[in-house]
């Protein structure tokens, strides 16, 4: 990623990915408008639906949630300049970790002793599913875009097996497992905040939350302080220095797919432990996809891709609330704006710094000249 | 910047006879790259069927100022002049249809192509290529005849030596009506036999009516080779000289603006017992190529090894082998009387807990990673090392702390150890990377192109601490394509030639002519092999 040299930071970092956000939304008023409606009407709508209305903040976080750990995946590859597409399937293979665990031990064991359980088996499935591609990409050549592409389409197949065939609840027709026992899980905001006996309006948002941003502060320290994080960054920097430094590449590429397919593993605990409360076909919903331009648009950095996620959140939510007001903005509208989003603040993420960079020397330029 | 300064008498104008024609004038020539002013109305007069040289440290603006020549940059402002009539060059093409060529320093050359196909690139004739060919011959060969320049129209390019790619560069722009011929430090890849045959054919271009620019930062070949010489510094031009009426230590100071020595002080060492023996080492590339045999010497402590040799003739897969980073693949390598036999049992990282320091050929690639910072790069390859860590985590302010050492001692500018590296100036990277080496207190350290891309007032500087570095007893083998600085190094010198050693002499018997002959193949000298 090619960072002006020019144009300060406040610039790169905080105005230019509002500006192209507001590209982005102003594309989509347009097709709002072509379809005819109101696009202002439409982003109240949207804004509402998102933070306003009861419940809607909860909705927004839960989504949110998703979004972190699928973007910190994407992210950490990236640290070691690996493209990990793989996050999808690899939330699904956690899905499968956090299914045995509980499908496995819930009879016999005490729930918050399943529901840990089941958070490592989420993250050690995700983990097999990531090490797979990383092995064969440090030790075999095997491209790593490539063999995570299709670990997905595995991810997918070996779930509808799974799901119609071996862990499917006994005596029913939809593709999904019994109910895991009371007391698997992990509880979700509201109950909580009533037992602390506030009033909070019922949503989906649980704990896994807290995971999320715990996790976050974690990765930041693993990747700014840590010697791992720091043989990370050399190797995504410059594999010839990393060699050079006496770092060992094919490790360390192993270890950070495993780490990067364990974090979109946690996908599954907020999604099975945190609401579905079992293991269904298709939980996953593309957050391992949109994790790549959570991971872009946060920049690699814990904190950006926080905000990502809060707007990928808020997008979601408020899309399925654009869905449900307005007639003529069905779900394929939402995703045409969400793709918008994508594709201005992540594919076109540089596509206005010359003009800043322009603009920006024309009015400060000469300060610097002494 | 201060010109006042450099007023010291020293600026004496060419005094031009009234007939000469100006081939090149540029007037008054500014440019910017945002904040940084690369050419700062720089003035510049070239005499028709001179040879012109331009010299400049890194970043003082010799380059910018040729690709605006060239039509590669637009300038902010200024006029060029060719032949005396001002013209707007904003495109190489348009620059070569005013008969300007360009010889950059890394060729553009198509490796499969045959010579005849490369000369042709870009001016086909027609369009089947059959008619165009045999016009082109034709010219060519009168090209050749006229010019001395010999080569074999159809040769594949990645077949011939360097000596001869550089040729067809000069064809391809003669070819193209070049009147006027731009050359980029043409000597950089060249062995001195080579570098002899490129001038003789210079000075036969000259003697036609060509007007040759010379850009260059050695200065013993502007001494030899050229008529008149710009010094430029800090994007400007400061100084012109005719240059029978100047020498190299005028020229030096005026690219550094201070005086410089350009010769070194060898201190009085204690030479002890030897410290690293290679015996027949051989080593197969990647590709199965065999680029080292038979490869045996030793090192002993408190001197330095001069390792000679044309780039490419198995020097860096040396260093990569001794450093841990290559596997050894045949023969032995003992260190202090330890012998090491695979690679299981050397590494980069074994190498370093050892005590051999690697800086490396290629700083940008190996020796730092540029987006890091430099606090981030001091500890590169020793980042392991519990001095800088508490627990796990690494300990921020004892690595900056070191940094700030590092930088203060060895004069890194700026003196900044959160800057990024990649921003720093190639000499200051260098030292950089040279300080990281030293401060690990090395038993050896493994020196490759210390000085390449290194501007003069740091080489300097580089010298001087590898010259302590070696009174204090460290084993010092430095490789490097640049004949004076192993001659007036080291204290032995080997010779390397596809792949082996082909002379060994000692540093107060050597000759550069010597050198040159071994370095091209023509002989094999052993002497003083073993004292």
């Amino acid at each position: 990623m090619s960072d002006s040299n020019i144009i300060p930071k406040w610039l790169s970092v905080g105005v230019i990915p509002l500006f192209n956000l507001f590209l982005a939304f102003c594309v989509s008023g347009l097709f709002i408008f072509l379809i005819g409606e109101n696009p202002f009407k439409a982003i109240s709508v949207m804004i509402k639906g998102s933070f306003y209305y009861p419940g809607a903040i909860g909705y927004t976080l839960y989504y949110t949630t998703n979004f972190i750990f699928t973007g910190l995946a994407v992210a950490l590859a990236f640290h070691a300049r690996l493209f990990n597409i793989g996050g999808e399937g690899q939330a699904y293979l956690g899905g499968l970790g956090v299914g045995l665990m509980c499908l496995i031990f819930d009879q016999y064991i005490a729930g918050f002793l399943v529901t840990i359980l089941a958070i490592l088996g989420s993250v050690i499935f995700g983990a097999v599913w990531g090490i797979i591609p990383g092995y064969l990409q440090a030790k075999r050549g095997s491209h790593i875009v490539i063999t995570t592409i299709m670990f997905n389409f595995i991810a997918a197949a070996l779930m509808v097996y799974l799901l119609v065939n071996v862990i499917i609840e006994p005596g029913q027709m939809s593709p999904e497992t019994r109910d895991f026992a009371t007391g698997v899980g992990l509880v979700q905001i509201h109950m909580l905040a009533k037992y602390l006996g506030l009033n909070v309006a019922m949503s989906p948002l649980n704990l896994s939350f807290g995971i999320a941003l715990i996790v976050s502060i974690g990765f930041w320290f693993l990747v700014w302080r840590t010697k791992f994080g720091y043989e990370v960054r050399s190797l995504g920097h410059s594999e010839t220095s990393a060699v050079y430094s006496g770092i060992k590449v094919s490790s360390t590429i192993i270890i950070v797919m495993a780490i990067s397919g364990g974090l979109a593993g946690l996908v599954a605990v907020n999604e099975l432990l945190g609401v579905h409360n079992k293991l269904l076909l298709g939980f996953t919903a593309g957050y391992g996809f949109t994790g790549i331009a959570v991971a872009l648009m946060g920049r690699n950095h814990p904190f950006g891709i926080f905000l990502a996620s809060l707007l990928f959140g808020a997008l979601y939510q408020g899309g399925t609330e654009l869905d449900f007001e307005f007639s003529s903005i069905t779900r394929e509208m939402v995703l045409l704006i969400q793709g918008l989003i994508i594709l201005f603040s992540g594919a076109l993420a540089y596509m206005l710094n010359p003009l800043v960079e322009k603009i920006y020397l024309k009015y400060y330029g000469n300060f610097n000249n002494a | 910047m201060r010109s006042s300064e450099n007023k010291t008498g020293n600026e004496t104008t060419v005094s031009l006879p009234v007939s000469t024609k100006l081939a090149i004038e540029l007037k008054d020539i500014t440019k910017r790259f945002g904040h940084v002013i690369a050419n700062n109305d720089v003035n510049l007069k070239v005499e028709s069927g001179t040879i012109h040289g331009i010299v400049g440290e890194n970043g003082a603006g010799k380059s910018t100022l040729m690709n605006i020549l060239f039509g590669l940059y637009k300038p902010d402002s200024g006029t060029i002049f060719l032949n005396e009539q001002s013209v707007e060059v904003n495109s190489p093409e348009k620059s070569i249809a005013l008969g300007i060529g360009m010889v950059h320093q890394h060729f553009m050359l198509v490796p499969t192509f045959t010579v005849l196909e490369n000369v042709m690139l870009g001016n086909e004739g027609s369009m089947f290529l059959k008619s165009g060919e045999e016009s082109i011959l034709n010219r060519l060969k009168g090209l050749s005849k006229n010019y001395g320049l010999d080569v074999d129209l159809e040769a594949i390019i990645s077949d011939t030596p360097v000596g001869m790619q550089q040729r067809v560069e000069i064809l391809k722009a003669l070819n193209r009506g070049a009147k006027i011929l731009i050359l980029d430090e043409p000597t950089g890849v060249l062995t001195p036999q080579e570098t002899i045959g490129l001038f003789d054919i210079l000075r036969s271009l000259r003697e036609q009516g060509v007007t040759i620019v010379l850009i260059t930062h050695k200065l013993k070949e502007i001494m030899s080779i050229t008529d008149t010489v710009s010094v430029m510094r800090g994007g400007k031009v400061v100084a012109d000289f005719a240059t029978k009426k100047t020498s190299s230590e005028e020229l030096a100071e005026n690219m550094v603006g201070r005086k410089v020595l350009l010769s070194i002080k060898k201190p009085a060492s204690k030479v002890g017992k030897s410290i690293l023996e290679v015996k027949d080492v051989s080593h197969d590339s990647k590709d199965g190529v065999n680029v080292l045999k038979d490869i045996s010497f030793s090192l002993k402590e408190g001197e330095i090894l001069g390792i000679a040799g044309v780039a490419g003739n198995g020097q860096s897969e040396l260093l990569d082998i001794l450093s841990g980073i290559e596997a050894l693949q045949k023969g032995q390598i003992t260190i202090n009387d330890k012998p090491i036999f695979s690679h299981q049992e050397w590494n980069s990282k074994k190498a370093r807990d050892f005590g051999i320091a690697h800086v490396p050929e290629d700083r940008h690639k190996r020796g730092l990673v540029l987006p890091f910072h430099n606090y981030e790069n001091s500890i590169l390859g020793y980042h392991r090392n519990d001095q800088y860590s508490s627990g796990f985590l690494m300990d921020k302010g004892k690595i900056l702390n070191f940094t700030n050492e590092l930088i203060q001692n060895f004069d890194v500018r700026p003196r900044s150890p959160s800057i990024i590296s990649g921003k720093l100036s190639g000499g200051n990277q260098q030292k950089l990377v040279l300080a990281r080496e030293i401060e690990s207190k090395p038993k050896i350290l493994l020196v490759g192109q210390p000085t390449r891309g290194v501007d003069i007032g740091a080489i300097e500087r580089i010298y001087e601490d590898l010259m302590e570095l070696k009174s204090k007893g460290t084993a010092i083998l430095l490789v490097s394509v640049e004949l004076d600085e192993i001659m007036s190094l080291s204290d032995r010198i080997l010779v390397m030639n596809q792949g082996t050693i082909v002379g060994e002499t000692s540093s107060s018997n050597a000759t550069e002519l010597d050198l040159g002959k071994m370095m091209s193949g023509l002989e094999q000298v052993r002497e003083d092999r073993n004292e």
